[in-house]
């Protein structure tokens, strides 16, 4: 096991990406923000608690969950449970952040934009993550705002802790056999 | 989590976390149905068979929509228009229609335990939606999941049961689902209507309904089957009226506000008077509503098992 994001330095990140955010949105006053179940919302909720110490105008922020979206739904195996999608603010002709906590294949945000999609047209959808696995993708989808990128084959495991839920904010990885 | 249960066949055998897990579900497919797109691609690959050896308004309907908007193929089948009245058993119409590739049954029949028969005969995943006196499981998960919604929690409710409970599937599920969840059920109705022994499913019995009114917080009134009695179990549809009615003015008359429930088809100014059915105690609107949901819930969390 190796720890790649201390919890000192995990803050940073999380600065860093709020900062880059408001470099690219302003006062967000065209862009809504919107984290995906069940993990990134640690990641978004954090995000958006140090947005609102920057930022005037009122954060529009929902939570999506892309269960109903799957594409590995009926490949056998249990049944994955939804966990609830809280969306209440129009994102036509919006400008979108999706925010999770690992890129990995790619697949999860694949379904999470057909789901946004079917809230409507945003005029634009990017991408926030706190760790991108980048050499892991089966899709073509890459991130706009990365906290680290890492190379990691396919057997490691990358976890991460939040303070909320875990008692730390740490990021490690775990070796596979 | 997951279902302890490969079919629906009837309230009787779920546990109570199935029903919370059902519920909770439900919620998620509550949220879906607000949205400006109405419709998950959740089951794009499966297909479902409505078999309806019964006739259905809400029922068939609400399952259907279910159906489509979790992104399923579907079929309907009414007896009447197939090759059922040439003689083919259920057994038959079942297995050819499986042989076709499909993965769910959907089955309402006249027969108490017709898809507990089919479910040892066939493989797909088998819903109840009704079968004859005995049980009507979707309709009992809506009800208590609109009672949940309106009184928070199912917990220590009292919930009248009123009319022909013999002769309703409806009473016996909602009996097994409220008492598994913690609820207080009576059931109300003229002697004859009421089977004998029903106190050893837990349920308290009164032949007086103002009694049971001012008992209650909800109270579920049924429609008479007439379809179902084979004797006149009482003098005239105005008696019944007359002692069995819910009305406006029985209503306000009441010590406190209680929630009214018909799982529909009413058969106004017998069980259930218009001025009551359309007034502010009424939950009926919402449980045609809720029972989309329900339904998205049970088709969902079934479409898991099948074996391929």
């Amino acid at each position: 096991m190796k720890t790649i994001l201390d919890p000192h330095k995990f803050n940073v990140v999380i600065e860093r990406l709020s900062h880059q955010l408001i470099e690219n949105h302003g006062d967000f006053s065209n862009t809504v923000l919107i984290g995906i179940q069940p993990r990134g919302i640690h990641l978004s909720d954090r995000v958006v608690a140090y947005l609102r110490t920057l930022v005037k105008t009122k954060l529009q922020y929902g939570k999506l969950d892309i269960t109903f979206y799957r594409d590995d739904f009926n490949t056998g195996g249990a049944i994955h449970m939804p966990n609830q999608t809280e969306i209440n603010f129009s994102i036509e002709d919006k400008k979108v952040v999706l925010i999770d906590d690992v890129l990995f294949t790619g697949r999860t945000i694949r379904s999470a934009l057909d789901a946004l999609l079917d809230f409507g047209r945003p005029q634009k959808v990017e991408l926030l993550t706190l760790i991108d696995r980048r050499f892991s993708r089966q899709l073509p989808i890459q991130p706009d705002y990365v906290g680290l990128v890492i190379d990691s084959i396919n057997t490691q495991k990358v976890k991460v802790y939040w303070k909320e839920k875990d008692g730390k904010d740490e990021v490690v990885m775990i070796n596979g056999d | 989590m997951a279902l302890s249960t490969k079919h629906l066949l009837g309230i009787k055998n779920l546990t109570p976390n199935d029903i919370e897990l059902i519920f909770q579900t439900a919620d998620n497919f509550k949220e879906v149905l607000k949205r400006p797109i109405k419709k998950v691609p959740t089951l794009r690959d499966t297909t479902i068979v409505n078999l309806f050896y019964e006739n259905s308004t809400r029922t068939r309907i609400s399952f259907e929509l279910a159906e489509k908007r979790l992104g399923a193929d579907t079929i309907n089948f009414a007896t009447s228009s197939s090759s059922v009245s040439k003689g083919e058993t259920l057994i038959d119409t079942a297995q050819n229609i499986l042989a076709m590739k499909v993965d769910m049954v959907v089955l309402r029949h006249s027969a108490s335990g017709a898809p507990h028969f089919l479910s040892n005969h066939i493989n797909a995943a088998i819903i109840n939606a009704g079968d004859g006196t005995n049980e009507h499981p979707t309709q009992a998960l809506l009800d208590a999941y609109s009672i949940r919604e309106k009184h928070k929690s199912l917990k220590g409710k009292k919930v009248a049961i009123i009319g022909d409970i013999m002769h309703s599937r409806v009473a016996l599920s909602n009996i097994y689902c409220l008492k598994k969840m913690g609820a207080e059920v009576t059931v109300v109705g003229p002697p004859t209507l009421i089977p004998k022994h029903i106190e050893s499913l837990g349920v308290q019995v009164t032949y007086n309904l103002k009694e049971a009114l001012d008992w209650c917080d909800v109270a579920n009134i049924l429609r008479i089957q007439l379809e179902r009695q084979n004797m006149p179990l009482f003098s005239s549809l105005r008696e019944y009226a007359l002692f069995y009615g819910v009305n406006k003015s029985l209503l306000d008359s009441l010590k406190k506000e209680i929630t009214i429930m018909h799982p529909g088809p009413i058969n106004r100014g017998v069980e259930l008077s218009s001025d009551a059915a359309d007034s502010h105690h009424s939950l009926i609107l919402q449980q045609v509503e809720n029972g989309v949901a329900i339904r998205m819930a049970v088709l969902y969390l079934l479409s898991g098992k099948q074996e391929v």
